[in-house]
């Protein structure tokens, strides 16, 4: 395993040993005692957290809910801690770093999902379920089918989201402490674990909380400073961030256009999205998986009424678009301030560390090493608050649809369904951890991409047409959701990013970067054929109880007693 | 069989249609503004990369495709805002007017 040497940045000295630590065996690193301190302190703090978290979780709903007490405000604060993920900081970052435009593509994609969670679900999500986002889907369905169907989908997106982050929380460590990347996804897996198994819902909401509040706080501080240099005007950062991609690729050896061409092309949209079908698919993917993502649905149960779910949705809107604006500009930043700076860059001028570090060297750039210290700590935090909300998502669809309403139809105690939970959490930690180390060499913001196509093609469509469609039946949402599902993942399998990049094939046998387009049409269309044509007793039900979930989606009716425990 | 019959006769209120109806429309309208933006922007960078890499100004760097995308940005954030805005105001005040003339 290769060793990263931080003292050699954390003094400012040429790369040259930087090289030498990337390709040779390890160099003994003088550990950054700043960055362990501040991370250090973070970690006892939220661990005193879980502490006072795990008195007040004993009932399966303080588990999974924090008993429903949690305000808008705090909810929506929350709600971006868990969407902001290491993916968004570090991995947008980078792709801005590299190829300048692109990176904007992603960022919009996952803000756009937030308006449509609002208008067509978060209010009805709120009225309808108690715990997981299966309470909404199968509240007028036949029980054991949807729920199965929902907690295997939500277990296939939670473990490629978790895949991501434990690969970004790896990367990082590995850079920040000079341990190796195994080393570094055991420790946040543990300390997850040690957040979900003892705190639950509390503690992690309130380590989402923090994390938003310090991440927001030091992407602010280092938009600021990179325009600060600029006198503000992004047209001049932008103006030099040009300048410096044009020099580098004259150094190259581009002949003088080639290199202008080189330089103005990250003003514009680039070779990220290739095709017309994967620009599309991809962004449907962004936009319809943000609306079907687990863990953040679950985010809505843990307030009191659907108008705190509402004024949730608009804080956490305006923070997440707000925190995407800011990473524009940290990777612009770290063009013009970390490009062309040897002390970040290796012998053959790529990011000491690798491509995902170039926020975290801009860091140091703006801020010295105390910065470097401190953003790599929140680095950390974003990283746990994200996987603690995965795990709790996770545990919650294998605790509450499969063990205590499929398994048990509904007559498990508190007691025995907390016991479940906590048990999944043990073993999701460790699959986490395994497949974080299995998946170190994937770019990490396109391993969440493909959370979101399976989210977009399984839960958003079964979802969507459970709430608003009068005639979806049992059978129909089931063969819809499981065929998207299918078709998502395996295209996924085939498509460039596991097929070539994981498996070595040479080709791809599914050339578009995001099966969301096939995927998604696929599971509306199955639901809606199978629905109409479904001539069972089960079907009738499911149609006429259709009004009833209306009135209680709508004004919230019945919807009390589910968070008065 | 309290709430049962309770949901029915809120079904029944000629008011719920209403409110049904108004902010059917209204969300409707809002959906469809958020999803033409977003695609329209997606089509844009599928079909029309120079439009989007054209700079605003001429002689200058700052291009459409960064002016279009923080504008969507803060679209996003502003329909949001709206909707919070009206439900606020007209629809919380209708449902808890059905909520209070039909008690359980």
């Amino acid at each position: 395993m290769k060793r990263i040497i931080l003292a050699v940045l954390a003094l400012g000295l040429p790369g040259i040993a930087g090289a030498d630590a990337l390709t040779g065996q390890t160099v003994q690193q003088a550990t950054n005692w700043t960055a362990i301190a501040m991370f250090a302190a973070f970690a006892a703090f939220t661990l005193a957290i879980t502490r006072w978290a795990a008195r007040r979780t004993r009932t399966a709903s303080d588990f999974y809910t924090a008993g429903g007490g949690i305000t808008g405000f705090q909810n929506g604060l929350a709600i971006a801690g868990d969407f902001m993920s290491a993916a968004s900081f570090l991995g947008i970052s980078a792709q801005i770093f590299k190829d300048g435009y692109d990176g904007l593509i992603y960022s919009i994609g996952f803000l756009v999902g937030w308006p449509i969670i609002l208008f067509l679900m978060a209010e009805r999500v709120r009225n309808l379920g108690r715990y997981t986002f299966a309470d909404v889907a199968s509240f007028r369905f036949a029980q054991t089918p949807v729920r199965c169907f929902a907690a295997v989908s939500t277990l296939v997106v939670v473990l490629f989201y978790l895949i991501a982050q434990m690969v970004g929380a790896g990367q990082l460590i590995k850079l920040l402490f000079g341990l190796r990347y195994e080393y570094a996804v055991v420790i946040v897996g543990v300390l997850m674990t040690l957040y979900v198994l003892f705190g639950g819902m509390t503690a992690t909401t309130w380590v989402q909380i923090i994390k938003a509040v310090l991440l927001l706080g030091s992407a602010t501080f280092m938009a600021v400073m990179v325009l600060a240099r600029y006198g503000f005007s992004p047209e001049a950062m932008f103006a030099d961030a040009v300048a410096v991609k044009t020099m580098l690729a004259a150094r190259a050896g581009d002949s003088v256009s080639v290199a202008a061409e080189a330089g103005r092309s990250i003003m514009g949209p680039g070779n990220f999205i290739k095709d017309p079908v994967s620009a599309l698919s991809f962004g449907m993917a962004l936009m319809f998986g943000t609306a079907g993502l687990p863990h953040i649905l679950m985010r809505f149960f843990t307030v009191p009424d659907a108008g705190a779910a509402r004024t949730s949705v608009l804080w956490a809107t305006g923070w997440i678009g707000y925190f995407y604006l800011l990473t524009f500009i940290i990777g612009f930043g770290a063009i013009v301030m970390v490009a062309t700076d040897r002390q970040y860059l290796d012998g053959a001028g790529a990011l000491i560390g690798g491509g995902n570090m170039a926020a975290i060297h801009l860091a140091h750039a703006v801020g010295g090493n105390l910065f470097l210290g401190f953003i790599s700590a929140v680095a950390f935090a974003t990283i746990l608050a994200v996987v603690a909300g995965l795990t709790l998502s996770g545990a919650s669809a294998v605790s509450h649809d499969l063990y205590a309403t499929v398994f048990r139809k509904g007559q498990a105690d508190s007691a025995a369904e907390l016991r479940v939970s906590r048990r999944t959490v043990l073993v999701l930690a460790v699959a986490a951890i395994a497949l974080g180390i299995l998946f170190e060499k994937q770019n990490v913001a396109f391993m969440v991409s493909l959370a979101f196509a399976v989210a977009a093609s399984g839960n958003f469509p079964v979802l969507l047409l459970s709430l608003l469609w009068r005639g979806a039946t049992t059978r129909g949402l089931v063969a819809g959701g499981c065929l998207g599902l299918g078709l998502a993942l395996v295209l996924t399998i085939l498509s460039p990013a596991v097929w070539v990049a994981v498996l070595g094939h040479a080709d791809p046998i599914f050339p578009y970067s995001s099966p969301a387009i096939f995927s998604m049409p696929l599971a509306f269309l199955t639901i809606w054929l199978v629905s109409i044509t479904d001539r069972s007793a089960r079907g009738v039900v499911d149609r006429s109880g259709y009004e009833a979930q209306r009135v209680r989606a709508e004004t919230g009716i019945g919807a009390d007693q589910a968070s008065s425990h | 069989m309290g709430e049962t019959d309770r949901a029915a006769r809120i079904a029944a209120d000629p008011r719920y249609g209403a409110l049904l109806q108004r902010r059917g429309r209204f969300t409707l309208a809002l959906t469809a503004v958020m999803l033409a933006a977003y695609f329209g922007f997606i089509l844009l960078v599928a079909f029309d990369k120079t439009l989007l890499a054209r700079p605003i100004h001429p002689g200058g760097v700052t291009s459409l495709g960064i002016v279009l995308g923080f504008s969507l940005i803060l679209l996003a954030i502003a329909l949001t805002g709206i909707y919070v805005y009206r439900a606020n105001r007209d629809f919380d005040a209708a449902v808890a007017a059905l909520v209070r003339d039909h008690q359980a």
